[in-house]
């Protein structure tokens, strides 16, 4: 039977490939003759070539300290602020804007934390309430607190690094919270978030585009909006006229595909980290507008401006700025290649019966198919592919270190049943069109093989 | 005559790092035995289904008893869930068919450590996967017993009382602990046991360290 799904022989690779680069990186495809597609490239991208390259010197040569006076300290040193500078220029703002750290959760870490730390403790627990001025006054009741705290908005489908941080905040009596639903096509709307706006509200934060489905969210139009409703605003409790809310944007899925320029998008934060654009694992920076007041989350020898101490990464930082330079100056012309093989895929896998794609099919990253299919679990499936050789990720409960289905895809309103069954699949600079051909030809077998032995039979009217 | 295991319990540790699944659980998973392929064309003697708490997996048994020696001739499943469920399942409907089948009584006494031993361990956080399978072959055999008239024979999992406020057994602990719970914390978490009632707590540790030791070495 040749199309037997029971029959789990590794594929082969008949056909010599041309891959869309000059220089093809073929190794990984061949290697034991099972052909080898890497589509998860959201959750980590090979370093590139070009990146490695230019920050070798800087393991070895150039390995001093760039605090140190001394001229090796001064040549690593030297490095840092070219590094800093040329990102700066790319997202359109000041070297002194750019604080490096360890990645895309530290930097939010540093965003959240660094923002709620700086607001006073007292006006945050005393409830602006005429006369009352000792926090254990027995007229406060519970609500009047939650009342009085500083207020932060976000979205169901932020990462774990925004939305863990801020519920623990939340139950600790930190902040007051409000979590924002996206529709069901996992876009945010912009009202939806202004509308949840206060004069209490010190932060918005809402990234760039999902990790999960891809989505992408309208930052410059709720910048905007948040710079209109600053300027309208008196001084509150927290603040001088007009500097609250701030806005924080989480943008690391973003920076390989979209425009990353600071004054376009209207935010005072933006997160960026290196692993996810073919640039090294471990690094990563926060973007903080010149005037915003953050306390540091990292304490030390003052480094990055007293906000991250500790000795600067000097590769990573100069990997950093190399993968950022190449990834945007490329952006527009691989977003458009990304997307016919994306559009290809799509049309693709949904040919499968009972299969949805989550997420809106146009305002997503030319990068991303996320698609659920009923009555099949995501890590089985994911483990089927993965002995076809191509590796992607699942929102299954059974995947997840919680056992608990994507919190992302249950926010679109989505069924339990349908992020058990979700699968991404995220492609990179190294994808072509025979790998997505390749997907296409291998999933009805599998997902065929799994109903086989599935007990569940959803009916699709409540889709 | 094959009777079920008394293996010491294992310790899923030795897959627990990296590795992830063993060769046997691969191949049950990538080529699953005995799986149900037609419904609508098979005569069960008995069948059972269950549910799981902890990532909402489904799993379903169908059995053929001889009715003259009450061995189980066969033994047909479906799972939703992942490969560990999968090969769990796969794996126990070879073990109560093989070598002329195991009587219902063996079959009832089957026990998740047994399922795992012959697969090889299970990641830690898989071990809850696999108490699936058997509770819904029990359920196929109480099914049995029911279809056959023999009542008396049915037997409910009932499990001890321990928190009487809230009603939560000695099972529910032993859940909890499969799922991961390894400290006192995360068993209220996830079962709010000693909320209601205080005075529980010490069995309720006595309990955890007991299964902990009994899954986990
Ligand atoms: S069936 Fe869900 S984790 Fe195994």
């Amino acid at each position: 039977m040749p199309n037997n799904p029971l029959s789990f022989r590794p594929e082969r690779k008949s056909e010599v490939e041309k891959s869309h680069r000059t220089k093809p990186s073929t190794a990984h495809r061949v290697g034991h003759g099972l052909r080898s597609v890497y589509l998860d490239n959201a959750a980590a991208t090979p370093l590139d070539a070009k990146v490695l390259k230019a920050m070798l010197p800087y393991f070895s040569s150039i390995a001093a300290n760039p605090s140190s006076l001394h001229s090796a300290g001064q040549a690593a040193n030297k490095a840092v602020t070219q590094a800093r500078k040329s990102i700066a220029e790319i997202i359109n703002g000041h070297a002194d804007e750019i604080i490096f750290t360890s990645g895309g959760t530290e930097s939010d870490n540093l965003a959240i934390n660094g923002i709620i730390s700086v607001i006073p403790i007292s006006n945050s627990v005393i409830p602006a309430k005429a006369g009352i001025q000792n926090p254990m006054d027995p007229r406060i009741r519970k609500d009047d607190k939650r009342e009085s705290l500083p207020h932060v908005v976000t979205t169901a489908i932020e990462h774990h690094a925004i939305l863990e941080l801020l519920t623990r905040l939340q139950k600790n009596g930190a902040i007051d919270l409000t979590v924002i639903k996206p529709q069901k096509n996992g876009v945010v709307k912009v009202d939806d978030i202004m509308s949840a706006v206060n004069d209490r509200t010190v932060l918005v934060s809402v990234m760039y585009a999902n990790n999960e489905i891809g989505t992408i969210q309208p930052i410059g139009d709720i910048g905007r909006a948040i710079l209109k409703y600053r300027a309208a605003k008196r001084g509150t409790l927290y603040e001088v006229r007009g500097t609250f809310p701030l806005f924080h944007s989480d943008a690391c899925q973003a920076a390989g595909y979209l425009d990353l320029n600071v004054e376009k998008l209207h935010v005072d934060l933006l997160t960026l980290n290196g692993g996810k654009i073919y640039g090294p694992k471990g690094i990563g920076l926060l973007f903080v507008r010149r005037g915003v007041k953050l306390s540091p989350t990292v304490i030390g020898g003052g480094q990055e401006r007293g906000l991250r101490s500790g000795t600067e990464n000097v590769p990573g930082i100069v990997g950093m700025a190399k993968a950022l330079e190449l990834v945007q100056k490329n952006h527009e012309k691989e977003s458009k290649r990304l997307a016919q093989f994306r559009d290809r895929l799509i049309k693709g896998l949904l040919r499968i019966p009972k299969s949805r794609l989550n997420g809106d099919p146009a305002e997503r990253l030319p990068n991303n198919v996320n698609i659920s299919f009923m009555d099949i679990e995501g890590e089985a499936a994911m483990l089927y592919l993965d002995a076809k050789g191509i590796s992607c990720s699942t929102g299954s409960a059974c995947a997840s270190t919680s056992l608990d289905p994507s919190h992302v895809i249950l926010a679109l309103g989505m069924s339990y049943e349908a992020a058990h069954g979700s699968l991404r699949f995220s492609l990179g600079h190294d994808t072509i069109r025979s790998d997505i051909d390749y997907v296409i030809k291998v999933m009805p077998g599998i997902v065929e093989m799994l109903r086989k032995i599935s007990p569940v039979t959803l009916d699709m009217s409540h889709f | 005559m094959t009777k079920p295991t008394n293996s010491p319990d294992i310790t899923p540790r030795k897959n627990s790092d990296g590795g992830f699944y063993s060769d046997v659980v691969k191949d049950h998973f990538f080529h699953p035995k005995n799986f149900m392929e037609d419904e609508s064309a098979y005569k069960a003697d008995g069948q059972g289904v269950v549910g799981s708490p902890a990532c909402g997996d489904v799993m379903r048994v169908w059995i053929k008893v001889d009715p003259k020696t009450e061995r189980l001739t066969d033994c047909r499943w479906k799972t939703f869930g992942c490969a560990s469920a999968i090969a769990a399942t796969s794996m126990m409907s070879t073990m109560v068919i093989e070598n002329n089948g195991m009587t219902l009584e063996q079959a009832r006494q089957i026990r998740p450590q047994d399922i795992m031993e012959r697969l090889g361990g299970l990641p830690a956080r898989k071990i809850h996967c696999s108490v699936l399978g058997d509770k819904a072959l029990r359920s196929a055999i109480n099914d049995y017993y029911r279809k056959s008239g023999q009542i008396d024979k049915i037997e409910i999992e009932q499990g001890r009382v321990i928190d009487k406020v809230l009603k939560i057994t000695d099972h529910d602990i032993e859940e909890a602990v499969l799922e991961g719970a390894d400290t006192l914390d995360k068993i209220q978490s996830k079962t709010k046991v000693g909320t209601g009632d205080p005075s529980c707590i010490p069995e309720v540790e006595q309990l955890m360290k007991f299964y902990k030791e009994k899954y986990f070495g």
